[in-house]
């Protein structure tokens, strides 16, 4: 299909004097996991719910699998699951209970219900769980209980906001496998998140900083392309080094990462190791010069502007 | 088919959620007990045997009847008789009796002219004893405790002998019926208003509406398991009225299903509105209380209707709450027929349209 999944033009949302998300551009193609980075109170969730038409956005155009919103936003429903960054299922039903009960609601008959649930429970691992009070969960298995829910009716487009925050690790990279199956099996993916190492899973990525768009492409490229050089420093009193090095001009920001330091150099800083060896002088100091990872894409993104 | 399917899954949810939500589930039974209680015994206690004396200065037939009829209301006890107004009122001033009936020389001649035929002198000072014998609504009270003595002049306040021929004129036959309305509007209103809300501070509501349920769905499907509820507290109430407080039923089980459905109804619509306006279970509780005051004071429960000033009558007629008091002390105490509720039951069924077209607009299935 030639139209992208998601397109948005000029996409802005204010709340009285609160501007949380401001001529936002996108295009999300159809079969990717595409990736919103971002602090909190950055917009992702502003943009999610505009985009799944529940707010309507102050100025800008939106347009989801061919459809306009928020106009079109009631035939988009059938086709779209959301999993909200607050667990949004009843915590006084059961696991059961809510399945069948969103089952319903998505119009799946009897048989046709009892089969896809009995799937889902299988595939997101909640069967000793099925009669379990949905408040009484883990924050794990709440998560897989949302995504289970926001799959039902197999959605082709699914919104995630945030579906990670109150999961471990582990099961972090559970979930994420889970994700990359719906993937493969066609459905478009819209994640939101703050962990770089999700984001770095993602085939393009958005980075938001309050409410504007600061950069967007597959990670790889945005690593590659990345204007900042990165310089590791290690040896001892790295904090010192640190502070000091914060003074330079040309320094955007440091910040220290286990044994070493890392400097992040302003865009067109020639021989950055040098640079740095000059004005740094120590005899224990070692420079390195560094691949940049998307942490610093994100922080070379997030940090330049002073605008707002 | 698809949209009863919806309607059936939201009514379905509610009614686990309720059977689980131990603390609405108490209120369910535990607010038609305790209001039955408070207005119903109270009131009931109180206007029974108030000790009273007579002073009968004809000494004729008809005082010896009517000190009978005073006597079989059980409201008084006849605790004394006295000869002259003035020792009575000394016992007031005493303590000894609260009231005390006196009767004139021409007594007889009075009633044949169909003038008014007595006094009660009234210890004013305990305002139970004031209000339960203007529950009964039989006579003008006369202030007289504290008052020196003088202050007593024959022929002013005056007692309707009438009113004591109507037993039924036992104030719990106004009021526990007009009890109903009370209470049904406190939660029904209250319980749909918070149900809504509830979920929207939980966050229910944000996948909820991402799904294909239509608002009108949503809004039914949340309404069905409340008119149970309302059913259920409404047999309690009328239950226990007719077997602790002897109220007479005069209709028939069919019109009092159906004006019942219609107030039902009403509240629940007008608990939905308030739902779209609360931010908050707070605020939605405050809501209903601004609501169900008006419905107390001014819907007939407490005062009767004609007494009350214009003004205040228009503010009634809007509230649900006067329609079905007039409805159901219809039905259950007069027998009235079914031409007579059309009107007060049309208007219920108005009122339930509009508020639920209302809500269902302001409803929009959006975060705005
Ligand atoms: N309903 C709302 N009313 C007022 N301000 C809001 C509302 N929703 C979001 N905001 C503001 O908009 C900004 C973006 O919020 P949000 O989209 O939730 O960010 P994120 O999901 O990235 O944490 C924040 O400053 C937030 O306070
Ligand atoms: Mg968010």
């Amino acid at each position: 299909m030639p139209d992208p999944a998601i397109r948005a033009a000029g996409l802005t949302r204010h709340f009285g004097d609160v501007i949380a998300v401001e001529g936002v551009d996108l295009e999300i193609p159809h079969g990717q996991i595409y990736g919103f980075l971002g602090p909190n109170g950055s917009g992702k969730t502003t943009i999610i719910r505009m985009l799944c038409g529940l707010l309507t956005p102050t100025a800008g155009e939106v347009s989801v699998l061919g459809l306009d919103i928020p106009a079109q936003a009631e035939t988009l429903r059938r086709q779209i699951g959301y999993m909200t960054q607050k667990f949004s299922l009843y915590d006084d039903l059961t696991v059961m209970e809510n399945l069948q009960f969103l089952g319903r609601i998505q119009g799946l008959d009897g048989s046709a219900r009892r089969k896809r649930i009995g799937e889902l429970l299988e595939r997101y691992n909640l069967v000793p769980m099925r009669e379990r009070l949905a408040g009484a969960m883990s924050g794990g298995q709440r998560q897989r209980l949302a995504l289970a829910a926001a799959t039902l009716h197999e959605p082709t487009l699914l919104f995630l906001d945030e579906p990670t925050s109150a999961v471990d690790p582990e099961n972090r990279r559970d979930f994420w496998e889970k994700l990359f199956d719906l993937s493969d099996a066609g459905t478009t993916i819209l994640v939101s998140t703050h962990y770089m190492d999700e984001a770095e899973r993602c085939h393009q990525l958005a980075i938001l900083e309050t409410g504007h768009l600061r950069k967007q492409g597959s990670p790889e490229t945005l690593m590659q392309e990345l204007d900042q050089r990165v310089v590791e420093v290690s040896g001892d009193n790295l904090r010192r080094v640190k502070e000091r090095a914060l003074q330079l001009p040309r320094v955007q920001s440091a910040a220290q990462l286990g044994l070493d330091l890392r400097v992040l150099l302003r865009p067109g800083s020639e021989n950055p190791v040098d640079y740095l060896q000059q004005h740094l002088a120590q005899d224990d100091l070692a420079f390195n010069l560094a691949r940049p990872s998307l942490e610093d894409v994100f922080v070379a993104s997030t940090d330049t502007r002073v605008d707002r | 088919m698809s949209a009863l399917q919806r309607i059936g899954a939201i009514t379905g949810k509610e009614l686990k959620q309720l059977s689980r939500d131990r603390l609405t589930f108490g209120m369910v039974i535990m607010i038609p007990l305790l209001q039955l209680l408070l207005f119903g015994y109270a009131i009931n206690t109180v206007v029974r045997h108030v000790p009273i004396a007579v002073v009968d200065l004809s000494g004729s037939a008809a005082a010896r009847a009517i000190t009978e009829q005073v006597r079989v209301t059980q409201v008084v006890d006849i605790v004394a008789s006295f000869d002259t107004p003035a020792e009575a009122e000394a016992a007031i001033v005493a303590g000894e009796i609260r009231a005390a009936l006196v009767l004139p020389k021409n007594l007889t001649q009075r009633a044949v002219e169909g003038d008014v035929l007595g006094q009660w002198l009234v210890d004013g000072s305990d305002t139970m004893v004031g209000s339960a014998i203007l529950a009964l609504r039989t006579m003008p009270l006369h202030l007289e405790a504290g008052a020196p003595s003088g202050a007593y002049r024959p022929g002013d306040p005056s007692f309707e002998v009438a009113l004591f021929f109507n037993p039924e004129r036992r104030s719990e036959v106004n009021v526990v019926p007009g009890l109903t309305a009370i209470i049904l509007t406190m939660t029904m209103i209250l319980f749909t208003a918070i149900a809504l809300v509830r979920e929207r501070e939980r966050g229910n509501l944000e996948l909820l509406i991402t799904t294909p349920v239509r608002s009108l769905e949503l809004m039914v499907g949340k309404l069905v398991p409340y008119v149970f509820v309302g059913l259920v507290q409404i047999t309690i109430v009328l239950g226990l009225g007719r077997t602790v407080f002897q109220i007479p039923f005069n209709g028939d089980m069919g019109s009092l299903a159906v004006i019942t459905l219609a107030f039902i109804g009403a509240s629940l619509s007008l608990g939905l509105l308030i739902s779209t306006f609360a931010k908050t279970q707070m605020q939605a509780m405050q809501m209903t209380v601004f609501i169900l005051m008006p419905s107390i004071l001014l819907s007939g429960f407490m005062f009767p209707f004609e007494a009350m000033p214009k003004a205040a009558q228009y503010i009634a007629e809007i509230l649900p709450a006067t329609h079905f008091i007039r409805l159901i002390r219809g039905v259950f105490l007069r027998g009235a027929d079914v031409s007579q509720l059309v009107p007060d039951t049309v208007w219920l069924l108005v009122f339930t349209v509009i508020m639920l077209a209302i809500s269902t607009r302001r409803f929009r299935k959006s975060l705005d």
